[in-house]
């Protein structure tokens, strides 16, 4: 085995832009997935049966099918259609959507978990079902779910590299990039590898620090 | 699509369901040696498994599969069959996530009921086999159900390195017809069907084992 420093060196301007780049890809994505789940859980709350059973089959569908095969179908399919966007732009709406499929269930769990005495006093005191939602149900059911939406933002992390296949310059993009232009694959790809082990930790603790603020 | 096409993409969905067997074994296989060594009285044993657990979660199934390719053969002079090299990754990074679930079900078994295997002067062997996993494992058949339709949709990522696997197929008939909606729904439409089945399949397990607990 042999390791050369001089190709660490080499990479570490490449490294950079591609460390950007997924963390724009994971805040992006992280704030696409949370809203748009928050979108399917009031969706699937509603009390006709003809929005909730479409939006159910849809997200179980994404939920089960592989982020990389959706990244293709939007990559080639949305262009057929007349909608070209930029791979990054297409990226993160994949991975976003992916995602809210997963943080719609721990919406769900968290607004189950509102004790019923809640939405009585809503009642109690009249009030409107929007103020109910946003100043009572929301503020608690949101507190109580953070650690669980930390999780997925880690797991987002660990997919980002995908965008790889749709041409996109993560960090493996940019590793896979130096080790085809410089035929050094040892160095790029393990230097990535700890930097996604740090930045995983790091997260961890982030959300750790958040989740003892929030949840009291 | 012409029958060649479709012919294609079944040779696809075929290597899928291989991966998806091969790793889920080494992945079951690692689970349970690295969930049961988090349970070890030694904390070497514990620290090591830890350890593990921590690397093989904290980076990507996609950087561990571009690892197991690109560096695993200079590094040490492995070359692994394309079908191995991405069992290898994938079994031991789910396995990893794997060993959580069975860590966490072998916690959440009643301590009287360890007790009362010391109190039998049962060995710690005969503990795990006669107590500990009888009770443990059906609760980790949920769990383990949502980790395998994570892996089958792990599987896609070898598409990338270049294995003629489902995803890869997909691709193929896209460059051959020019035209991409028709395949790739046809493409999600078999992974939702493949993680239909494994779903119901689980749930089948979960109650044959569940019958075998007395409660």
């Amino acid at each position: 085995m042999n390791w050369d420093w001089e190709a660490v060196r080499d990479f570490m301007p490449q490294f950079w832009d591609g460390l950007l780049v997924t963390l724009q890809a994971l805040v992006l994505g992280s704030l696409i997935s949370f809203a748009l789940g928050l979108v399917w859980t009031l969706l699937m709350r509603t009390p006709s049966r003809w929005v909730r059973w479409p939006v159910g089959v849809f997200t179980e569908f994404v939920r089960n099918t592989p982020l990389l095969v959706q990244l293709f179908f939007l990559f080639y399919v949305l262009p057929e259609w007349g909608l070209t966007f930029s791979a990054l732009t297409t990226g993160v709406f994949a991975i976003g959507l992916h995602y809210s499929t997963y943080t719609m269930q721990v919406y769900r769990a968290g607004i189950e978990a509102v004790p019923a005495g809640q939405w009585e006093a809503a009642t109690a005191l009249s009030l409107p079902t929007v103020r109910t939602w946003q100043v009572v149900i929301l503020p608690q059911a949101v507190r109580r779910v953070v650690p669980a939406l930390g999780n997925y933002v880690i797991s987002m992390l660990k997919d980002t590299p995908l965008l790889m296949a749709i041409t996109v310059l993560d960090m493996l993009g940019q590793a896979r990039l130096f080790s085809q232009e410089h035929f050094r694959f040892t160095e790029p790809l393990t230097v990535i590898g700890v930097a996604f082990i740090l930045v995983s930790y790091l997260a961890s603790v982030l959300l750790r620090t958040l989740e003892r603020r929030l949840v009291r | 699509m012409t029958s060649g096409l479709w012919e294609l993409v079944l040779t696809g969905t075929w290597t899928t369901i291989q991966l998806l067997v091969l790793s889920a074994l080494l992945a079951a296989v690692v689970s349970f040696v690295v969930g049961v060594a988090r349970t070890h009285r030694l904390w070497i044993v514990r620290f090591a498994a830890g350890f593990y657990t921590e690397v093989f979660r904290g980076t990507s199934a996609l950087v561990m599969i571009f690892w197991v390719f690109f560096v695993l053969p200079p590094a040490f002079g492995w070359q692994l069959v394309p079908l191995w090299a991405g069992t290898l990754a994938l079994g031991l990074t789910y396995g990893a996530y794997g060993s959580e679930i069975v860590r966490g079900a072998l916690n959440s078994v009643d301590p009287a009921q360890r007790e009362g295997g010391i109190a039998l002067s049962f060995t710690p062997w005969q503990r795990m086999r006669l107590i500990l996993l009888p009770q443990a494992v059906p609760e980790m058949i949920p769990p383990f159900s949502n980790l395998l339709v994570e892996l089958l949709k792990g599987t896609a990522l070898v598409s990338i390195m270049g294995m003629g696997d489902l995803a890869f197929s997909g691709n193929l008939v896209r460059l051959a017809l020019q035209e991409s909606a028709e395949i790739y729904t046809y493409v999600l439409l078999i992974y939702f069907v493949i993680a239909f089945l494994l779903t119901r399949l689980m749930r089948g397990l979960e109650q044959r084992l569940k019958a075998g607990v007395a409660r």
